[in-house]
């Protein structure tokens, strides 16, 4: 009873198989509707995320968020999304018109993408893929790539910058992103997320390497491109950036890969360092698996709202000392960490847990200092620049 | 060897094909005039100058070589991480030379201020 996924899936390939079906097609074609369920599902999530999404940035801001169409105002997004339906979709002159058209498309195909490898369940999971961590960071710069489309062919300046800033953000934090994926890997011995998932049975990544799952958590955040990372859209500098010259639903498709991106990586996160399904009961009950699940990617998805809610947007050469001389070293440095003393704790027979609390407790004591240090020398070069400038020669009319 | 393969090759192309469905849908039932001012390039509201590709900082560029690097060598890790449980400290302290190379060469590129944005 507490195991509804099997259930379902083998009552359907019994019928199917009764139908003189044969065995190994029917196979195939279940894999077909559980990818086109997925699929569906993941579009749909959409107009719910969207709306509690806005309703809890609106609680942030003291505003009331959506709150007419109907109870709480649950179907604004649907009511968003028809009046994008008759929305003319307007391609500019100048533009690129092959790239431009399939550019929101492929960053839809790549956040849905990202989901084929996620275990939901003990059950419940699209595929097993051997390489699904490699899997998930080769899929989730195609979305890179379908946002430097969709800025490179509009012909519009304003998008052009966007495209650019991806360069600045995207492909920069896919490094921290990359090594801090490097210790779970380690720690499990697999690239595989169910694998991944079940070597967390007795303790969760996040005890182990908390230093790594925060550099994952932001740079993942940045990767999806939104605040305090939103620079290739900043509204107030250049209008929308990439997607500037998109109306209709042709815009409706960055908007909702945007919403499904950030959903997502709360769900990695959850998967990745937080346990997955993994909690009391679940080996025995999916079911319970599936609850533990979603409340961990709820959590971690109200802190991503949160995060937006709150910090104000950083500034792009912030962007960049944040990504190259913080969460780089940091995270090559973690993965240098976790690889010498998980080792080192087992040939000395010492405690694992203990051990790698103590690594993690001196990264960031050591992190702190080359801050001090860092923000020290970053103040005396700016004093130095400001008595350059206030000393009598520069002064104009100071020599008479 | 292919088996877990099939259910991407499936999920991909419903990913690409739902949002294509979608906007198709959008252009059936929306209006369609397109007339020349509409058609232009925004700059909102402001008449465009010159064109498209002006000249951008020289240093999105440098960030993109860093990244290539950083990118490639990061994935060349991942083999070693994978069989991290079945090496010895030695082999680990290997990679971790790998990794010190990779944070010489950062340094290099921090010393040289490839990494500021000016």
């Amino acid at each position: 009873m507490g195991d509804p996924f099997s259930l379902i899936a083998n009552w359907l390939l019994d019928l199917l198989v009764g139908f003189g079906l044969e065995l190994e097609f029917t196979k195939v074609l279940l894999k077909f509707l559980g990818a086109g369920l997925m699929g569906t599902v993941a579009m749909l999530l959409m107009l719910f995320t969207i709306w509690l999404e806005r309703k809890i940035v609106a609680r942030i801001q003291d505003r009331l968020g959506p709150n007419r169409v109907g109870p709480y105002g649950i179907f604004q997004t649907v009511a968003d999304l028809l009046k994008l339906l008759t929305k003319e979709v307007l391609v500019p002159s100048g533009a690129d018109r092959f790239v431009f058209i399939i550019a929101p498309m492929l960053v839809v195909m790549s956040v849905v993408g990202l989901w084929a490898v996620v275990p939901f369940a003990p059950t419940l999971f699209g595929t097993d893929v051997n390489v699904g961590v490699l899997y998930l960071v080769s899929i989730g710069s195609i979305g890179t790539l379908g946002i430097m489309m969709a800025g490179l062919s509009s012909n519009n300046k304003f998008a052009l910058l966007g495209a650019f800033r991806t360069v600045a953000m995207m492909l920069s934090y896919a490094v921290p992103m990359i090594l801090a994926l490097l210790v779970p890997t380690m720690l499990a011995g697999s690239m595989g997320l169910v694998d991944i998932v079940e070597a967390q049975s007795s303790m969760w990544f996040v005890v182990l390497a908390p230093v790594t799952t925060l550099i994952f958590f932001i740079s993942s955040i940045a990767e999806v491109g939104r605040a305090p990372f939103d620079l290739l859209e900043a509204d107030s500098e250049i209008v929308a950036g990439f997607h500037i010259e998109y109306s209709g639903l042709s815009f409706g498709m960055f908007f909702v890969a945007e919403f499904l991106h950030a959903f997502t990586i709360s769900a990695l996160t959850a998967t990745l360092f937080f346990g997955g399904w993994q909690g009391p009961g679940a080996e025995a009950y999916p079911i319970l698996g599936f609850i533990y699940f979603l409340i961990k990617t709820g959590l971690v998805y109200f802190v991503v709202i949160w995060f937006r809610g709150t910090f104000p947007r950083i500034r792009i050469d912030q962007l960049n000392t944040l990504n190259w001389k913080l969460l780089v070293p940091l995270g090559l440095a973690a993965v240098v960490f976790t690889a010498v003393i998980d080792k080192w704790a087992a040939e000395q027979d010492l405690s694992r847990v203990l051990m790698h609390l103590a690594g993690n407790a001196l990264l960031v004591v050591l992190t702190l200092f080359a801050l001090r240090a860092y923000a020290r020398s970053a103040r005396k070069k700016e004093e130095a620049i400001r008595s350059e400038l206030m000393k009598p020669s520069h002064v104009s009319g100071a020599g008479d | 060897m292919h088996e877990p393969w099939i259910f991407i090759a499936f999920l991909l192309p419903i990913g690409f094909i739902l949002p294509a469905v979608t906007i198709l849908f959008n252009r059936l039932l929306a209006p369609r005039r397109p007339n020349k001012i509409k058609d232009s390039t925004y700059e909102c509201g402001i008449e465009t100058v010159g064109e498209t590709w002006v000249q951008l900082k020289g240093q999105y560029y440098i960030f993109g070589l860093i990244f290539l690097i950083f990118d490639i060598e990061a994935v060349f890790l991942f083999p070693w991480a994978v069989a991290y449980d079945k090496l010895q400290l030695y082999m680990v302290l290997e990679g971790v030379l790998f990794i010190l190379i990779l944070a010489g060469g950062l340094l290099y590129a921090w010393r040289r201020g490839a990494l500021e944005w000016v």
